[in-house]
């Protein structure tokens, strides 16, 4: 038993824990487990690894590998602690961003290697297979990189979210594909410095040009694909130093991001193919100025007044209350509700909120139970029964449009169907559109009533009128 | 400007103000005046008007406004009364009325029909025909249950079980779904009929069941009215109400055509047929009934005990409640007059609501106004768009079984002609990808965003790459590993210690 070995039996052990993690967490009784094998295996992963380097007599590594972990680790955990729940997006593609350009850097020192004849190749094709995994590496790497940075920028509001049309855009994509391969062979046969410079800017660019051709609206599958983009990433660092551990784990990230992709296309009546390749070519213009009519105002007291007569009351909240920081007070306004005997429960869009699950992570954090949070498709056969919908800063997700208008940007978009419910109360700033720039036609309804400023003062005055109401 | 509100004729318990709607019109900036006793039959007393605001006057006073609100349409001697520029605001059927509408336009005063507002859903705040249609469905209900000698809801008593009644609702407009509505809640069984299918999910939605007439056809509705049907059509239905009527007890029927006798939807025999002690309501006696022998306006009973209610006056008797929906409808009417809330009224005939609705502008005819398209129309168009889109091409087997064979074609080659390792890893990362989709198939939705981070967290294994490359003497290589493991340290650290916090928040209520 000598220590690659044990490396190589630990590496076993942790892909099975790395399984075992993603398992646990695709169900809530298990989830808090499957974040334990996840540490567990990672453990596992970095023990045996260090214990390899060790071995190997490292010099001056030893202290350098303790320094970087002990830093990294040290600004990680500073900024899980740090980050208000509403700013997950745009910390977890940040963090993809690192392993993006993690495997950039590998990628090149697997050149460097090469090239300095620090590793050695039996006689055969195996030198140039091994460029060429450097190649792929580096440029899912980069790509990985700037797509991040771009899907960060964008979410935190630093970028401008729409999308970014350039004349052409699906062809630059394509011949950035086909330069790319033309440069693998090129680099197989003939490996040289400036060509690895060369495709990492090439990849740089791509990934930059893919998610800033996207809307803000259509970040949360971005985010999902550039998660799997990281997985593949690791996965071609692990052909590269013939590392089994770094290819399963890789392998499992970038397929199941990839299969959550694809879930959430399906709930947005998306084009998978098109969000891969960058872009969802929205061609339909907005629906000409049609006339709505005119929106109706609601007081607070009045919601309240509703709320307390109505026997079943859903929720739908959107990006706007997590803008708003409203979860809590939303919590507490349903506390209040399901204590007077009111059936509350949550509907909650595929595609609210900025990233998947955004609208559950936010409620969960006020308290909210879980088993009344339901998803579209198990609370829209149920809006004709209910009394009361509270729209809590969605817009698009519950535009009828969708259903109704086939000229709309988000015709055929599966949607909320609050408007059949009896009364529908819309929180919202303004007047203005959503984030699909469309007009909402929910807003004119007859049983629609527009309660307007920050929602989080809103529900708060509603809670305050609900509490001074007897039971 | 004044506004006036005369008496209704006698027998007409509504009225066209309530106290609250004059509060709501003076706020408006106009006036109003009321004739003696005007809301008396609705039980609202001329005190509460006056204490609203209003001038309780004689009917000379209220008639002689520069705007009169009444309910009723005027008979043909009170056309006179209103003075010369003056605007009229009733319902006036002016399509069955060309006589009154001529006397109108003789004078020189602007008259609006209430029940003409076009279906359009920015009109729906004006329409009286809805929300007296509302009052008279629930109504109708009430009425019958009254006659009804038995329990709507079934029960199990100690004193034996007791089965739901039966109620068919021939017609699911405004009236027919809130008497499916009404009906629902009082706990019959409820089934209803309508020669346009798309009312089938709001007959559901009220908890009723849709029959549809099987006869090869369907209706579209253009304006949101029903419309005249075929012959094949009507035998079709004929079939199913002599089906229906001897199955249940309760038949209310609502068919109206506008400007047309009401259909004929229960023959004789149809009522003889149902068990003694069923009850009909027909609502559209007033339009010579949906039902044979029924008489307007009176209660019979049949030879052999059915019993069959032919009031027109249904939303009259719920006089308060009626009163408060037609003001409030008047009041959503003058605001629309009134852009400028100051009390002066102005006719934009622009408009299609307010071109819909005038019949005569100072003595010039303006009856029938052109016809507005209402968006139910679009409905049908958008759906066959829509279609194609939703509808996929299913993926033909041949060329799927051809793909997936080329697929493992591929992945053989590759492990054949490769030299190791790469085979190994080939094989690896093939098993690793499948275990990766079946492993998060099924992952709950609101556990999205908790995986992703964890699979984040994980894809910061390539620090182990990094690792194994600061081990390697040389300075470049040494300088560039740890800057990777820097950042791929930031990655796991963080992503671990972020879905450790999202997961501490997941709780299942009590």
């Amino acid at each position: 038993m000598t220590a690659s070995s044990i490396a190589f039996a630990a590496g076993l052990v942790a892909s099975l824990l790395f399984i075992l993690s993603l398992a646990g967490l695709s169900k809530h009784e298990t989830a808090k487990q499957g974040w334990t094998y996840g540490v567990a295996g990672m453990v596992v992963a970095l023990a045996a690894t260090a214990g390899l380097v060790v071995d190997g007599d490292p010099g001056i590594g030893l202290p350098l590998l303790i320094a970087g972990v002990v830093a990294g680790g040290a600004i990680g955990l500073w900024r899980a602690r740090a980050v208000a729940m509403t700013g997950m997006p745009e910390l977890i593609a940040l963090l993809h961003s690192f392993v993006g350009l993690a495997a950039v850097l590998v990628g090149w020192n697997g050149y460097r290697e090469a090239a300095r004849g620090l590793i050695s190749f039996p006689p055969g094709s195996l030198e140039r297979i091994h460029h060429g995994e450097v190649f792929v590496g580096v440029f899912i790497g980069a790509v990985t990189f700037t797509g991040s940075i771009v899907a960060f920028l964008k979410l935190s509001a630093r970028m401008k979210s729409a999308p970014l049309v350039l004349p052409g855009k699906n062809a630059l994509n394509l011949g950035a594909l086909v330069l790319f391969g033309a440069l693998t062979v090129w680099f197989v046969i003939s490996p040289s410095l400036w060509l690895l410079v060369a495709v990492t800017a090439l990849a740089f660019v791509l990934g930059w040009h893919l998610v800033a051709s996207i809307g803000g609206g259509d970040m949360p599958v971005v985010v999902s694909m550039l998660n799997s983009y990281s997985g593949w990433a690791a996965a071609a660092s692990g052909f590269l130093l013939d590392q089994d551990v770094l290819i399963v784990t890789g392998a499992l990230v970038g397929s199941s991001g990839a299969y959550l992709s694809y879930v959430m296309c399906r709930a947005m009546n998306r084009s998978f193919l098109s969000v891969i390749a960058g872009g969802f070519g929205i061609e339909a213009g907005p629906a000409a100025d049609a006339d709505y009519g005119e929106h109706r105002e609601i007081l607070a007291e009045d919601v309240a007044e509703l709320l307390t007569s109505a026997a079943s009351v859903v929720i739908t909240p959107g990006y706007g209350m997590a803008v708003a920081q409203a979860q809590y007070p939303v919590a507490e306004l349903t506390r209040l509700l399901r204590d007077r005997g009111v059936e509350v429960r949550f509907g909650i869009h595929p595609v609210a909120g900025r990233l998947p699950g955004h609208m559950n992570v936010l409620l969960a954090e006020a308290k909210v139970p879980y088993d009344i949070v339901l998803e579209m498709d198990e609370i829209n056969d149920d809006f004709p029964g209910t009394d009361v919908v509270l729209v809590i800063g969605a817009n698009d997700t519950v535009n009828p449009a969708a259903d109704e208008d086939p000229g709309s940007p988000i015709a055929g978009m599966p949607v909320l169907t609050v408007w059949k419910a009896r009364d529908v109360i819309v929180f919202k700033r303004s007047m203005a559109a959503g984030y699909a720039g469309v007009q909402n036609p929910l807003f004119f309804r007859d049983n629609s009533h527009m309660l307007f400023g920050d929602a989080k003062d809103r529900v708060e005055e509603i809670v305050r009128a609900l509490s001074r109401v007897p039971v | 400007m004044l506004i006036g509100v005369p008496r209704e004729p006698k027998g007409e318990t509504r009225v066209a103000a309530t106290p609250v709607t004059v509060k709501q019109l003076i706020a408006l900036g106009y006036d109003v005046v009321l004739e003696t006793g005007a809301g008396e039959a609705a039980s609202f007393a001329d005190e509460a008007y006056a204490g609203a605001g209003a001038r309780i006057g004689a009917a000379e006073q209220a008639w002689g406004a520069d705007v009169v609100l009444r309910l009723n349409g005027p008979s043909m001697p009170e056309t006179d009364l209103p003075k010369s520029g003056s605007v009229l605001v009733c319902m006036l059927a002016p399509a069955l009325n060309p006589e009154l509408v001529d006397a109108l336009t003789a004078r020189t005063i602007t008259v609006l029909a209430m029940d003409a507002v076009p279906r359009i859903s920015r009109a729906q705040s004006l329409d009286v025909l809805s929300s007296m249609a509302n009052i008279a469905g629930y109504r109708a209900v009430i009425e019958a249950a009254h006659h009804f000698g038995r329990f709507f809801t079934g029960q199990v008593t100690a004193a034996g079980k007791v089965p739901p009644a039966k109620v068919l609702v021939a017609g699911a407009g405004v009236a027919g779904l809130a008497a499916i509505a009404t009906a629902a809640s009082l706990g019959a069984v409820v089934r209803a009929t309508d020669p346009r299918p798309e009312v089938a999910d709001q007959v559901r939605s009220l908890g009723g069941t849709y029959l549809p007439v099987e006869a090869g056809e369907r209706m579209d509705s253009s304006d949101g009215y029903a419309k005249a049907t075929s012959e094949a059509y009507d035998a079709a239905a004929a079939r199913l109400y002599a089906e229906q009527s001897a199955d249940v007890d309760i038949v209310i029927t609502t068919a109206l055509i506008p400007g047309r006798p009401a259909p004929r939807l229960l023959t004789a025999a149809d009522v003889a047929a149902m068990r003694p002690g069923s009850v009909i309501v027909d609502m559209a006696t007033a339009q010579g009934g949906n039902v044979e022998g029924s008489v307007t306006g009176e209660v019979i009973t049949t030879g052999h005990g059915v019993t069959i209610i032919g009031y027109t006056d249904l939303a009259g008797r719920l006089a308060a409640q009626a009163s408060q929906l037609y003001g409030t409808n008047l009041v959503n009417l003058m605001k629309l007059l009134t852009p400028d809330r100051d009390g002066t009224l102005t006719l934009d005939l622009g408009d299609v609501v307010q071109r819909g609705i005038t019949v005569t502008r100072g003595g010039e005819k303006l009856w029938p106004p052109p016809p507005v398209q209402v968006s139910a129309a679009t409905a049908p168009a958008a759906a066959a768009i829509a279609q194609p889109v939703v509808t996929r091409r299913p993926f033909p087997v041949a060329a799927k079984l051809t793909l997936t064979g080329l697929g493992v074609a591929a992945l053989f080659a590759v492990n054949a002609f490769a030299p190791e390792p790469i085979p190994r890893h080939f094989t690896v990362l093939v098993l690793a990808v499948v275990i990766g989709y079946y492993v998060i198939g099924k992952v709950h939705h609101a556990l999205h965003t908790p995986l992703m981070s964890v699979t984040n967290a994980i894809s910061g294994v390539i620090l182990v790459g990094a690792m194994f490359q600061i081990g390697v003497h040389d300075v470049v290589v040494r300088t560039l590993a740890t800057v990777a493991v820097l950042l791929a340290s930031i990655n796991v650290f963080g992503g671990f210690a972020v879905t450790r916090r999202m997961l501490a928040m997941f709780q299942k209520g009590t």
